[in-house]
């Protein structure tokens, strides 16, 4: 399939491929080595890997869609379907898990109304878990966006969620 | 300029020196690695910056994490002729205070964690101490004295929290990229190896493998040596690495220079964390700043050696972590293990000959190539030599980062160091090596920690997280949390691994919702001996550990879930309900008030009701409670 026809296939307007030309060849000298972190600087463009930012990746650095896909749904970072305006991220490796952060977990899921992983209909937020941030002496943490909040107990849950938009 | 000589070094610190230990106006460091960010350290900073516009006077200044973290935002105050003082819980509304008490000579002692002694590192030792001469504020601790530190001896943590990790010439000025020097121009590569391998020095990441053996290995054999630095820190709960990086990224970045002239390398890589962005962004500037001194680039210090870094980021994937997955991931590809007939050290990183080391591991390098293999062969044990790095994080008084001697034992970290447990609870375990490790019960407190005799117990040294878990901890609940961790993060290549830890977490996930039978245990001990033994990597074999250490010390906690249905932690939801105690309860309200479901109900100063049907057990009363009339039954 030749470059154009890939092209005329996907939402054009959604994906800025100068953009993408930017990042895979000045960003990442076009090296396919680079693969992981060109996912990672789509992914944060985008809030998730585009399926037709994939594909035009595949042609710019000939490594077939099927093997990107690979890569991107093996490592758990990655998200292929759009996230919300805020990422929670609730911390759930050992140091918060035995200083209560279930519950946290659990109080952002009835919250929510979502589960793990998922994005509220509004798309105002997407519940994510992670393993350990490194401020597990802050335990149970929870970080929205860039911004981390330590020492949470499940009642204090729904006062900070106020303050995202 | 670019640095050709120690003299050169020595030049450049100069100005520096100074500013680190005798500053002429006041000097505020304030801790802000990650975790005193996220404690308000950074509210605190921008708070002076607007309270002092012109700085007026004042040095302001940012600093790593010197490891006392539950007492953070830490920030240290200092000026020439006068005492250091470190203050704790320092936020935005308590920095202009402290420094104006400071300039006015008027102590809050009560903000106070204590004054420094000595701030010069390990190898600094050949000058004076600054803060000789200098008349002591009475009735304040010597920060060096409280059982939180009085044990430590920092080697690989020499400058976290001493210094500014963006700039490089207080690194310089701690006697940094001296080794290096040294190394470069006066030691032969092979005596470089042989130093540290007569150092004793085993690898912080896990494994404990004999580091100048390693480099050893590796430098004989043919091809394009590369030198990887494995900064992915994956095991939950030990955040030692990602302190290392915050707060002093030279030194790691000089022990892979010094791994680089042994081994013959001209580049190397440093695969870091996804989770961990400020210490990626700490290393990028000290890449940048060495680079402009020509210490990493070509033709460094005007020899032929030449020597580059370079940054890949991880993306969440903890079997990254093990070292043929973490090199496949930095080609780009899916991180899978592969059997390792053939080493890493042979043919890794691009079929080539790759020598991989841990953070803390290059931490240490520089500063056993100044001091000798002699001096740091002192410390440790008979076969663990050295320092170790621990993070006491979990039910622990003094959450932290600690650097001791290898070799102390596991009750003077948890009960010293660490200050025992909080709340008046009782000790339970504490669980050390990650996912990989096991849980060690009290009956082996005294037992001094090494490699060998975590071993023993069944246990490993791991990374060095140790999670401190009291009696509101449930062993059950904990060996089922790992599982599920584990099997999430199996890369599925093989079946024991694949499918057994899988069926193991499904056994588990049973007997914590109260379906457990007569037989489960055995069926759990059959499966993890299978495990074990036949999985390819590091992280299906050493799976079962947590499982295996349980059931040995914890045995009746098993039995209990599974013969009569209660868990006594009061953890797993269908095995336990609250109660409350009439005679303990005062009628407060506080939890009538807190329960989100108004399951409590009662007049003030009245024993209260908990109406079981409503409850959804999500502890907030237990927690609240002042006077322990909320019980597990
Ligand atoms: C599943 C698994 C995860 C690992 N994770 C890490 C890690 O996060 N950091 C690390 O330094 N070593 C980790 N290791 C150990 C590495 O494979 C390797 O032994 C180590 O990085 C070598 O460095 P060292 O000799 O300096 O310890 C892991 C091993 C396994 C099997
Ligand atoms: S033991 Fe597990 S993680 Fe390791 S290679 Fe096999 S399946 Fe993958
Ligand atoms: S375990 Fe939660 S931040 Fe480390």
């Amino acid at each position: 399939m030749s470059e154009a026809t890939v092209l005329e296939n996907v939402q054009t307007d959604e994906i800025d491929y100068r953009e993408l030309d930017r990042i895979i060849e000045e960003e990442f000298n076009n090296d396919k080595e680079n693969l992981i972190m060109m996912l990672q600087a789509i992914q944060k463009r985008y809030n998730y890997l585009p399926r037709p930012a994939l594909e035009y990746l595949s042609l710019k650095i000939e490594i077939p869609t099927g093997r990107i896909y690979g890569v991107a749904t093996f490592y758990s970072t990655f998200s292929l379907k759009p996230r919300g305006r805020n990422i929670i991220s609730i911390c759930l490796g050992t140091a918060c898990h035995v200083r209560g952060g279930e519950r946290v977990h659990e109080r952002l899921e009835e919250l929510l109304s979502i589960g793990d992983g998922e994005t509220t209909e509004d798309k105002r937020f997407t519940l994510e878990s992670v393993r350990c941030i490194g401020c597990c002496s802050l335990g149970p943490v929870v970080k929205i966006n860039e911004g981390i909040h330590g020492r949470i107990s499940s009642d204090q849950v729904e006062k900070i969620l106020d303050h995202y938009e | 300029m670019k640095i050709q000589s120690v003299k050169d070094l020595e030049k450049v610190s100069q100005a520096y020196i100074s500013n680190l230990y005798m500053p002429d106006k006041i000097k505020v460091n304030i801790g802000m690695a990650s975790c005193g960010i996220a404690a308000g350290a950074k509210a605190a900073y921008d708070k002076i910056l607007k309270e002092y516009p012109d700085k007026n006077g004042i040095h302001l200044c940012q600093t790593g994490c010197i490891g006392f973290c539950e007492e953070e935002p830490l920030v240290e105050i200092l000026e020439a002729g006068k005492p250091r003082v470190m203050y704790k819980h320092i936020t935005e509304d308590k920095i202009i205070d402290a420094v104006q008490g400071y300039i006015a000579g008027e102590f809050n002692k009560k903000w106070i964690l204590g004054q420094m002694k000595d701030p010069r590192s390990l190898l600094e030792d050949d000058v004076d101490n600054p803060l000789a001469g200098v008349e002591p504020i009475e009735g304040v601790p010597v920060l060096e004295d409280i059982p939180f530190y009085n044990s430590q001896v920092k080697i690989a943590m020499r400058n976290c929290g001493y210094i500014d990790p963006d700039t490089i010439e207080e690194y310089f000025a701690r006697k940094g990229y001296v080794a290096f020097i040294q190394a470069l121009k006066e030691i032969k590569p092979a005596e470089v190896i042989d130093i540290i391998k007569e150092s004793g020095l085993r690898g912080r990441g896990g494994g404990g493998f004999p580091t100048g053996t390693k480099w050893a290995t590796c430098a004989k054999h043919h091809g394009d040596h590369y030198i990887i630095c494995n900064a992915d820190e994956g095991d939950p709960g030990a955040y030692m690495d990602r302190s290392i990086l915050e707060g002093d990224p030279h030194s790691v970045l000089e022990g892979m220079l010094i791994a680089a002239i042994a081994i013959g390398s001209r580049q190397g890589f440093i695969y870091a964390r996804n989770e961990y962005p400020l210490a990626v962004k700490r290393l990028v500037t000290a890449i940048k700043q060495a680079e402009s001194y020509g210490l990493l680039g070509e033709n460094i210090a005007g020899t032929d050696f030449s020597f580059n870094i370079k940054i890949s980021t991880g993306a969440g994937a903890f079997v990254c972590g093990e070292s043929t997955a973490l090199m496949a991931s930095l080609e780009g590809k899916v991180g899978r293990p592969r059997a390792k007939y053939v080493h890493t050290v042979e043919k890794g990183f691009r079929e080539n000959p790759s020598n991989l080391n841990n953070v803390e591991t290059y931490a240490n390098v520089p500063a056993i190539v100044l001091k000798g293999a002699e001096w740091y062969g002192r410390m440790g044990t008979e076969h663990s030599k050295g320092t170790k790095v621990f993070s006491l994080v979990g039910k622990i008084k003094n959450t932290g980062l600690v650097e001791v001697p290898m070799g102390v034992s596991l009750r003077d970290i948890v009960f010293t160091v660490g200050g025992g447990i909080p709340k008046k609870k009782a000790f339970k375990a504490v669980q050390t090596g990650g996912p990989s490790g096991g849980c060690i019960p009290e009956q082996f407190l005294d037992l001094p920690v090494d490699f060998q005799r975590l071993s023993e117990v069944g246990s490993i040294m791991g990374s060095g997280g140790m999670i401190v878990m009291d009696q509101d901890t449930c062993m059950v609940d904990i060996a089922r949390y790992f599982l599920d961790f584990l099997q999430e993060e199996s890369c599925g290549q093989c079946n024991p691994c694949r499918e057994g830890i899988k069926r193991m977490l499904e056994i588990l996930t049973h007997i914590c919702d109260g379906h457990g039978k007569e037989g489960d245990i055995e069926l759990l001990q059959e499966l993890g001996n299978m495990v074990a033994k036949a999985s390819l990597c590091g992280l299906g074999t050493s799976a079962p550990n947590p499982v295996l250490t349980t059931i040995k010390y914890f045995r009746d906690e098993y039995e209990s879930h599974i013969n009569d249905k209660k868990c006594p932690a009061g953890v797993c939801k269908p095995l336990f309900h609250y109660e409350i105690d009439e005679e303990a309860c005062t009628g407060c309200t506080l939890c009538a008030k807190k329960c989100p479901q108004d399951a409590i109900t009662g007049e003030k100063k009245k024993p209260h009701k908990l109406e079981q049907d409503k409850c959804i057990k999500c502890g907030i009363c237990y927690d609240s409670c002042k006077f322990d009339a909320i019980v597990v039954r």
